[in-house]
């Protein structure tokens, strides 16, 4: 409870005296070519792998010969935008980006230099953290749209290949029963994680005390950490919202 | 001038700072001198704001800054330099870019006023050649001084150093020694050094504060301090071989007054027009 009332804190710093917009757009745009842009290879691979590997297991379960081959595409779709893209996209940024910023901001509080912010006068929270919340807030949809999209390619191309089932069943299946309102809920769960991976980890590193060590230290917590917050707010909003 | 009164601090039930108080005035380098975990660091995070006293009340130019407003605070604040022990700099920036930071979050400057001060504030300590190397590409002295160069930046009226000189090699550590001791004098600034080099006691001591277990032991001049009669000052002293031989020295010949009235006849600055 005391370490959620410090994280309810945290997050209170970060929006009282806050810096001028324009340095705030300058800040989040630099933070959203780190998370962002520099995620895109590690998301592109995982998720046209997830896809192809989705697609290879279904066809190898799905011996029924009365369930047509299209089937497949359906089911990639669904596990794809409901839960894969969003989820395992979350779970591989909470091992990059998160301990990214636990690493960097853990390492600026024991050289000092978010004391050499605090004592110019600026809300080091604000200046450094609150540029990483927004960006990942931008960044993260994306990159699980980036995903959804690899990953039913990589379904495709896979499917293909292997022999499992032709381009046009493929299709076939992707378009049958489609729910817009999937891709809007896979949206809004890229959105909770995107909060609670950026500003779990930014918690952490920003409060480091010690050496490298701690740091080290910070940076696995913050990544499992968020890996746990993530699944918890996974089963929360699936619940909810579906 | 910074005016310090009665300043306690405590760590879990454990008394650092034990009601110390003081003037630090402007224009001459003031030092906390102590041994290792006397708690000077702790006093001069107390008087910047980076830790809040137990008790005590601190004020800047006769404005409180201890339970006050924010505004007020941040206002103090940004007219006070630091040097870090370990520089601070930050470490995606260049040595230009870590000297403009101040510049651009705390004044309205232009881009070309900005560069001019940057060139100028360089220069000053030195390293006009450094401005496109990053911290990681440059030496522990060099970086002192860019910190040095960031504090004075935005005509910072405050300047506070914490062991300016430590991990530097002897001729280095003079060196930041008297850049520090020339633009205190240079803009008049009220400038606080923590220290427990005696060479920079020697070299620079306007006034000094000699701490002892969270106690002010003892106040005064580098002209004085060899005379003291604190033992516990006179213990820290000539804790070094070297003190202890110029102590010799000094009852033989007589000669450690004279040590002090070398180190004392320093020839005053000129003054110069702030920029």
């Amino acid at each position: 409870m005391k370490t959620l009332g410090s994280y309810l804190l945290f997050l209170n710093t970060l929006i009282r005296r806050g810096e001028s917009f324009r340095i705030l757009f300058n800040r989040t745009m630099d933070e959203a070519i780190l998370i962002g842009i520099n995620s895109v290879f590690i998301v592109g691979i995982v998720s046209t792998f997830i896809g192809a590997v989705t697609c290879v297991q279904i066809s190898y379960n799905l011996t029924n010969a009365l369930i047509p081959r299209s089937t497949i595409g359906f089911m990639v779709r669904e596990m794809t935008i409901l839960e894969l893209a969003p989820t395992i996209t979350s779970i591989v940024l909470a091992g990059k980006v998160g301990s990214n910023i636990a690493g960097g901001l853990g390492t600026m509080r024991i050289t000092e230099q978010i004391d050499a912010l605090e004592v110019m006068g600026i809300n080091s929270a604000s200046y450094l953290v609150l540029p990483k919340i927004i960006a990942s807030l931008l960044m993260f949809p994306l990159l699980v749209i980036l995903a959804m999209t690899l990953s039913i390619l990589g379904g495709y191309v896979a499917g293909s290949l292997s022999g499992a089932l032709s381009a046009q069943e493929y299709v076939e299946g992707l378009r049958s029963e489609f729910i817009p309102y999937n891709i809007v809920f896979a949206l809004i769960k890229s959105f909770v994680f995107a909060f609670l991976i950026s500003s779990i980890s930014s918690y952490l590193g920003y409060n480091t005390k010690g050496g490298a060590l701690e740091v080290g230290a910070a940076s696995t917590k913050a990544v499992t950490n968020s890996i746990i917050a993530v699944l918890i707010a996974d089963f929360v909003c699936a619940y909810v919202l579906l | 001038m910074i005016e310090i009164h009665n300043i306690q601090k405590s760590f879990n039930g454990v008394k650092v700072l034990n009601g110390i108080s003081g003037i630090f005035e402007s224009g001459r380098t003031n030092l906390l001198l102590g041994a290792s975990g006397t708690g000077k660091s702790v006093l001069l995070q107390c008087i910047v704001g980076l830790i809040k006293p137990d008790l005590g009340s601190i004020t800047y130019d006769g404005k409180v800054f201890t339970n006050n407003k924010l505004d007020l605070k941040q206002e103090i604040r940004r007219k006070i330099g630091m040097l870090f022990q370990g520089s601070a700099l930050f470490d995606s920036m260049n040595v230009e870019e870590n000297v403009e930071f101040p510049l651009r979050m705390l004044t309205k400057m232009g881009r070309e006023e900005r560069r001019e001060r940057v060139e100028f504030c360089l220069k000053r300590v030195g390293l006009e050649n450094a401005g496109k190397k990053m911290p990681s590409e440059i030496s522990g002295g060099m970086k002192k001084r860019v910190g040095i160069a960031r504090a004075i930046a935005p005509n910072s009226r405050y300047l506070f150093c914490d062991e300016p000189n430590s991990g530097l090699d002897p001729l280095t550590a003079i060196k930041i020694d008297e850049l520090i001791y020339e633009l205190t004098k240079e803009y008049d600034i009220t400038t606080v050094i923590v220290t427990h080099d005696m060479n920079s006691v020697m070299e620079i001591g306007d006034n000094i504060m000699f701490l002892h277990k969270g106690n002010k032991l003892w106040e005064g001049g580098r002209e004085e301090i060899m005379d003291t009669s604190v033992p516990e000052l006179k213990e820290f002293i000539f804790a070094s071989s070297l003190m202890r031989a110029a102590k010799k020295v000094d009852e033989e010949l007589g000669s450690l007054d004279e040590l002090s009235t070398i180190q004392t006849n320093r020839e005053p600055e000129e003054e110069k027009p702030q920029e």
